[in-house]
């Protein structure tokens, strides 16, 4: 009862900052013609509405639910409660195959399968890493993430100078790697909405097998779960929720981790509460990021991986702090 | 009618054999300790009993049928283990934690049903946790933490009951409350229980038998009385040790 009103409240606060996300930006347009754009008016404003704005309050809503639900997987599976695609050098992965990809001159729907498969590798090895054992996993893990987000960012600024593609060009090398959903087209978000679909009906399933993990791999394959198949399944439902987070806006941080840390406190533990949670938590999280980009700076725009990490960074540390006797 | 049977399993990790050879049959109602001296192979055996270590030769058998041939899931449903260690950093309410006994009844996407509310309900109701069924369990005592764990393993309503040393956190007086609950159970519920147990006075004093291991192999398979003697004690577990009697029982008693 309590998580269906938790639920109800996120819903309300994603359809409010959605609004807010359509009815603001560089260009003053009120309610009313708003509405009237959102409905067919084919003037500037129908323009504006249609393929600037909405796609791309939808585009954050996709990108922040996805990294929502795969935070909560990746800790989860490590137990670990500062786990997410971002730390854990997940999305750099995705990231790198997706620029790869593109300057290769692969089109829409190629490219969040490549984030994808790139999301795929960095995460069974992050996942390969903390089956080392020993009492300093999570800091090992934690430093591969941040080795690979650095080579990654070395690459792909290499390739991104170096390649003349308009479609790199486009988001040129802040979009990337700062992360940023400014430019989202319809056919890049529709491509995008099935991969999350998919992605999200996998970590609904995987939940109840999640929650047994909570406790050691070991206790999970005596209550009943598969231990290498639910492993594998949840590895492939991280990749590929961080790899359609990826190719619609880059390197977004944070978000993965903040938000299932934060309605844990809510919900619960419990899986089939909390990952749903997560996906409504983090698309509102990110639609508000990304209004804060656009109007922060004014007519400037910020990258939202800059808001995001402006609020996430300072939370990671506090609870690398607070846990610090589990962490070393 | 045999539930549990492990026929010389040889098992170990890595180059080390740890199990050499070991035989031990498990039956329903009979509360069977496993001990031995450290390495001796005690936690090894419970994990090829659980399913959890491949023995490298030998076969464990549930009934006739080879438990490696069987999916986790419906192994699950058959055995349930309580672990040594049981920690997390996820704040799991004790209710969150015995409900995952009935993970390998849940459907697709966890739905729980009727019976699966009442067997946790029976399950926390039989160790008394009603009043702490929705605190968190990592703010809870050792021997709390300890029921609760105990609780999650009988919400899966096996016939088998595997104990990795079910007492190590807890206070004298709290091993054997937890001792003499598994006992009962074992009795009312017809289950057939082994735990490691490293108290050969509360292995002596609990159990339907016990299970000597030293090296690898089982040197004595027997009651109390046979195996708690000074000749098999200071043979499997060296000198320091003198075996008395107090109320007609034998007692083990280390020796300053």
């Amino acid at each position: 009862m309590r998580t269906l009103t938790i639920l109800g409240i996120l819903a309300a606060a994603l359809a409010i900052s959605a609004a807010a996300g359509i009815l603001v930006g560089a260009v003053a347009i009120g309610p009313a013609d708003v509405l009237a754009a959102l409905f067919g008016s084919n003037d500037v404003n129908g323009t504006i509405i249609r393929e600037l704005r909405l796609p791309r309050v939808l585009g954050a809503a996709l990108v922040g639910g996805s990294l929502g639900t795969a935070g909560a997987l990746l800790q989860g599976l490590l137990r670990n409660p500062l786990a997410d695609p971002f730390v854990t050098g997940t999305s750099a992965g995705a990231t790198l195959a997706a620029v790869t990809a593109i300057a290769l001159g692969a089109t829409a729907p190629i490219v969040p399968l490549a984030a994808f498969m790139g999301a795929l590798v960095a995460v069974t090895v992050v996942w390969q890493l903390a089956q080392l054992g020993g009492s300093t996993t999570v800091l090992t893990v934690l430093l591969a993430g941040v080795v690979l987000t650095s080579f990654v960012g070395a690459v792909v600024t290499f390739i991104l100078v170096s390649s003349d593609r308009l479609a790199l060009r486009l988001r040129a090398v802040l979009g990337w790697l700062q992360g940023g959903v400014s430019v989202i087209s319809w056919e890049e978000l529709a491509v995008a909405a099935i991969v999350v679909a998919v992605g999200l009906g996998f970590a609904l399933a995987l939940a109840h097998r999640l929650d047994a993990y909570a406790f050691g791999e070991e206790t999970a394959a005596t209550l009943g779960v598969d231990p290498d198949r639910t492993t594998t399944a949840v590895l492939a439902a991280t990749a590929l929720l961080a790899g359609a987070a990826v190719a619609l806006a880059g390197l977004v941080g944070f978000v993965g981790l903040v938000i299932p840390h934060a309605l844990r406190f809510a919900v619960g533990a419990t899986n089939r509460r909390l990952i749903p949670a997560s996906f409504l938590g983090g698309a509102v999280a990110l639609v508000l990021a990304d209004l804060g980009a656009r109007v922060v700076l004014a007519p400037a725009e910020l990258p939202v991986g800059a808001i995001t990490g402006l609020i996430g960074a300072p939370f990671f540390l506090a609870l690398l702090v607070r846990s610090r006797q589990v962490v070393v | 009618m045999t539930t549990l049977h492990a026929d010389a399993v040889t098992a170990g990790y890595g180059p080390r054999t740890v199990l050499d050879g070991c035989s031990l049959s498990l039956t329903r109602g009979e509360v069977v300790a496993i001990v031995g001296p450290n390495g001796a192979g005690k936690s090894t055996l419970l994990r090829c009993l659980a399913g959890l270590l491949r023995p490298r030769s030998g076969v464990v058998r549930l009934d006739g049928v080879d438990i490696g041939a069987l999916l986790r899931r419906d192994l699950a449903r058959r055995v349930a283990v309580v672990p040594q260690i049981f920690d997390t950093l996820f704040p799991f309410t004790v209710r969150e934690v015995v409900a995952l006994g009935r993970t390998a009844r849940l459907g697709t996407f966890g739905g729980a049903s009727p019976a699966d509310r009442v067997a946790v309900d029976r399950a926390i109701a039989d160790l008394g946790l009603g009043e702490l069924e929705s605190r968190r369990i990592d703010r809870l005592s050792g021997g709390e933490r300890q029921r609760a764990v105990l609780a999650m393993a009988l919400a899966q309503e096996t016939d088998v009951l595997l104990l990795d040393e079910p007492t190590v956190h807890l206070d004298p007086a709290h091993q054997v409350a937890m001792l003499k609950l598994v006992r009962e159970l074992a009795c009312a519920r017809g289950l057939a229980v082994a735990a490691v147990l490293h108290d050969l006075n509360l292995a002596g004093a609990m159990a339907t038998r016990l299970v000597v291991l030293a090296g690898g192999r089982v040197v004595r398979d027997a009651n109390a009385e046979t195996v708690l003697s000074s000749e098999l004690i200071s043979d499997v577990f060296g000198p320091g040790l003198a075996v008395g009697r107090h109320d007609g029982r034998p007692v083990v008693l280390p020796i300053p």
